[in-house]
């Protein structure tokens, strides 16, 4: 042994939630106590949030996991002697052996768990900023060509391609132009956004230093939700330490590349992590969402070109440009290139991130990975792409994710956000849930969605109450027609999927009853 | 603890943004920050230094649910009512809570201890239920764990 031991403890939302601090705390007290020092450091997470709080100690070079632990584990990992990798009943052994971990195709999250989320040193020295690197030495053009070549397409949910945005930015004239990074992450089901800004701030950084270079913008923001405080508290160190050491600020590392960023936090809207009216919240207005066209890319912020991406959209480029366009596209399926963050959440024994390329199926990523239902009870229904994603019965499962396969379905894969319900959800009650979240949460600004949404609530109350039931199922059919059709943006326009998808894979829970069962606490 | 409302400290918080409309939904969170609501006086004040109606400013403080107009509890409990956190009992674990505080949802108990608010995720999806308390996360929280996490009154 040399020096003192490295033992990494994440400061991340979901393992402090499990009490993280109280077992770095206990975990420096007893080293302190025990006169051991030790080199404690509050890393990210990999993402296996099941097993979190996950300690690491590094053993003769070699990372060695301990997890879930929890305060009162610590006197007892002291005695197994885990500082030196000693046997103890939570050991995970060697953390890449984990197979969870092991069998992904880590791209964008590399780095995530893996360094100090705000030390420079580690970051350059698990290959950050080489993918900056690469880029001033392509030029703007061959950066562009990069992106396009990737296939990499917005990761928030409404798959655009990456590269033709960047393009059109690039190709529009005007004295300012700005990167506006998205993120509002508001669906339920889905934090790998908040992962990799608390896990690896640096590589979103480096996302949009190079999306800057490309298309010639001087300005940055970023829209963090206040939900996540301390995603806002990391990240503003983050960008702190970038200015200080040159990564921020003007003529970045000589390259003549002017450029910094702004955290914006938004204030507790939904809608707001729609793009025109992030931009409106940006602006210090209410979040009601414009007209497109123009499209942002042309007049956005301000009424200037605007790259509005996602944090893993952004934060995917650099890993892009840094290997190669080639080796991010040869990963995946079809025009569904490279890798997505999926997320798994709900009801789910190990419930976490799993980066994979597309087209793995949805019963790899529930049962190998996720290892089925945390009640154990049978798995019923699978909701995909957030509170505007459809459901899925568990008949689907084999259904392969990738954004065509899943269309097909009627579904989306939106930001990866994959949530499990045991049998005892009642999907009436889902389906009311998705017109009554659009109802709270709409701008206002169209009818279909303010007034839709509305109106949606009491058709199903009717249709469970069993009123008139053939002519309201009619009208709800009707009515979410009308919100597809009519809406101006995704929040009315798409609050329709999970209550159409209810309706056909779920016709049974509509009947009489079901929602009364419910209320009074008894299920099925 | 929440601040009386001084003026002066007003317009340096104002000013710190540079007194931009632009930064108004910023200007808003760091006046609850402060203030814990956005008061009437602070509203004038705001509409006067950024040079914008009255009408402006109200409009997006009744847009956004983090913008209250009046006081909140001493502590603020939030409970998540988004799906994931449904498939995991929230609607049991709210109903729970609304009996163990003894005030519904977006209610504060009448000692001005406790807000109860939900609060639609928190991004702890694959630990839940998730409960906000003050600014803090905590997950998988059944109702024993949301009776301990509760702040204990008069403290």
């Amino acid at each position: 042994m040399h020096g003192p031991a490295r033992v990494f403890v994440p400061r991340e939302t979901s393992a402090v939630s499990l009490g993280a601090d109280e077992v770095a705390a206990e975990i420096y007290a007893s080293a302190v106590a025990r006169q051991g020092d030790i080199d404690l450091t509050r890393n990210g997470s990999w993402g296996m949030s099941w097993l979190e709080p996950l300690v690491e100690v590094v053993v003769d070079g070699e990372r060695i996991a301990y997890g879930p632990v929890g305060p009162d584990d610590v006197p007892g990992l002291f005695e197994a002697g885990f500082l030196s990798g000693g046997d103890h009943p939570l050991k995970l052994g060697h953390t890449f052996d984990i197979p969870y971990l092991r069998n992904q195709d880590r791209w964008t999250f590399r780095r995530c768990g893996l360094i100090d989320p705000l030390s420079i040193d580690e970051y350059r020295a698990h290959g950050g900023f080489a993918g900056l690197q690469t880029a001033f030495r392509l030029g703007p053009v061959g950066v562009l060509k990069e992106v396009h070549a990737s296939g990499l397409r917005g990761r928030g949910g409404a798959a655009f391609p990456t590269g033709i945005k960047w393009q059109t930015v690039a190709d529009a004239v005007a004295d300012r132009k700005y990167i506006a990074c998205n993120a509002d992450e508001g669906d339920s089901g889905t934090f790998s956004d908040r992962l990799l800004m608390e896990g690896d701030p640096f590589t979103l950084i480096e996302g949009m230093l190079i999306a800057a270079y490309a298309v010639g913008a001087s300005r940055g923001y970023v829209y963090l939700r206040s939900e996540y405080p301390l995603a806002h508290s990391i990240f503003t160190k983050a960008l702190a330490a970038a200015r200080e050491n040159g990564w921020l600020g003007s003529n970045i590392q000589g390259s003549g590349l002017d450029f910094d960023i702004e955290l914006h936090l938004g204030a507790g809207s939904y809608v707001c992590g729609e793009e025109t009216a992030m931009l409106e919240s940006l602006e210090g207005k209410a979040g009601l969402i414009r007209y497109k066209p123009p499209l942002p890319a042309l007049e956005g912020l301000f009424g200037k070109p605007t790259v509005v991406n996602n944090v893993v959209t952004l934060a995917s480029v650099p890993e892009i440009l840094a290997q190669g366009s080639e080796a991010y596209a040869a990963l995946g399926v079809g025009r569904s290139k490279g890798t997505l963050a999926f997320q798994l959440a709900g009801n789910i024994r190990q419930g976490g991130l799993v980066e994979k390329a597309f087209g793995v199926s949805l019963r790899e990523l529930i049962e190998d990975w996720g290892g089925g239902t945390f009640s154990g009870r049978p798995l019923r229904a699978v909701q995909i792409g957030g509170p505007l994603g459809s459901y899925f019965p568990a008949q689907l499962l084999d259904t392969p994710l990738d954004y065509e396969a899943l269309a097909e379905l009627g579904g989306l894969i939106g930001h990866g956000g994959i949530v499990v319900f045991d049998d005892r959800v009642d999907m009436a009650q889902q389906a009311r849930f998705a017109m009554e979240f659009c109802a709270i949460e709409s701008c206002g600004k169209c009818t279909p969605c303010r007034i839709g949404s509305v109106r949606g609530v009491e058709v199903i109350d009717r249709i469970v109450a069993n009123e008139n039931r053939a002519a309201n199922l009619a009208l709800l059919q009707e009515l979410c027609d009308t919100m597809v059709d009519g809406s101006l943006c995704a929040m009315g326009g798409m609050t329709p999927f999970p209550v159409q998808s209810a309706l056909k894979h779920f016709p049974t829970d509509f009947e009489e009853s079901s929602l009364v069962q419910t209320q009074t606490g008894v299920s099925k | 603890m929440p601040k009386t409302y001084d003026r002066t400290i007003a317009t340096e918080i104002i000013n710190s943004f540079g007194a931009k409309p632009e930064m108004l939904v910023q200007i808003l969170h760091a006046f609850v920050d402060r203030y814990s609501y956005i008061s009437e006086t602070a509203m004038r004040q705001i509409a006067d230094e950024l040079n914008i109606s009255r009408a402006d400013v109200h409009g997006v403080v009744n847009f956004y649910h983090d913008f209250r107009t009046t006081p909140p509890g001493r502590h603020v409990l939030r409970i998540c009512q988004a799906e994931a956190c449904q498939s995991m009992g929230s609607r049991e674990l709210t109903a729970h809570a609304e009996q163990a505080v003894g005030v519904k949802l977006n209610g504060t108990t009448p000692d001005g201890e406790i807000t109860l608010e939900p609060v639609y995720c928190l991004g702890n999806c694959a630990c839940s239920p998730a409960v906000m308390v003050d600014n803090r996360v905590y997950g998988r929280v059944d109702k024993n764990k949301f009776d301990r996490l509760l702040p204990r009154r008069g403290h």
